[in-house]
């Protein structure tokens, strides 16, 4: 019997066809880079509970240029994904009403926006200046 | 007809997702940059006793408690329906191995805050 050639569309590097796949790929990637700092932190955790010279010793690592480039990439991946959490929040959020009319999307993603302004100057100050 | 335990991946997935929205962007701006390079943050402002007082404090063990674990837990969901993107087929083995590492990572993440002290 013939083998059977059927085509089959090759998905190699799919998401590199279309700008809107790469932005879900950075998105989705995001988590990557999320999950790898959860771990640091961790780490730092563990650190903190050995004494003072292992907590400055993970303070110390972290000035290594490579962790410094791992949390710029962090940053900006994981900054994307706060904007597009955001910006679909009104799609996924529950129906949010005011007088009986829904809340306009602008509202729901631009509330969102201030909130994470709102706690990332909270938490600066705190660890600042309190 | 067996019930799905995607709802709790997914609550967890989803308050991970808010909390990561909110805080995560400027918690490694201060401690993977700012805080490492001595700009704009004082070497004094992660000082080992000042972070120790911190975890010694009941909503200081819950935020940071809070964080780690839901971070793991909103990454893993994405890493894990993530597989397919990437041509991986995973299978009940990955899906234990995803959710499993965010279970451990917040049963340690429990544990040294306990050790850490009160």
């Amino acid at each position: 019997m013939a083998s059977v050639k059927t085509y089959v569309r090759p998905m190699q590097g799919w998401w590199r066809r279309n700008p809107y796949f790469v932005r879900y790929m950075i998105r989705e990637g995001s988590s990557v880079f999320l999950a790898i700092y959860a771990v640091i932190l961790l780490v730092g955790l563990f650190r903190l509970t050995q004494g003072e010279a292992a907590w400055e010793a993970w303070r110390a690592a972290l000035t290594n240029p490579i962790s410094l480039i791992f949390h710029w990439l962090a940053l900006a991946t994981v900054g994307y994904h706060a904007y597009t959490w955001w910006k679909v929040a009104p799609k996924t959020a529950p129906d949010l009403r005011l007088g009986g009319k829904p809340l306009p999307e602008m509202v729901i993603t631009g509330g969102g926006f201030l909130a994470t302004l709102g706690a990332s100057a909270l938490i600066y100050v705190i660890v600042r200046w309190m | 007809m067996k019930r799905s335990h995607e709802p709790i991946f997914w609550s967890l997935f989803g308050a991970g997702g808010v909390l990561s929205a909110l805080v995560a962007p400027i918690l490694i701006f201060i401690t993977g940059i700012i805080a490492p390079i001595g700009l704009w943050m004082p070497e004094e402002a992660l000082a080992y006793s000042r972070v120790l007082g911190f975890a010694h404090h009941w909503i200081g063990k819950l935020l940071v408690l809070a964080v780690i674990s839901l971070f793991l837990f909103h990454a893993v969901h994405r890493i894990y329906h993530g597989l397919h993107d990437i041509g991986v087929h995973a299978g009940t083995g990955a899906m234990v191995a995803a959710y499993g590492s965010a279970v451990l990572g917040t049963a340690i993440a429990a544990w040294l805050l306990f050790t850490v002290g009160f």
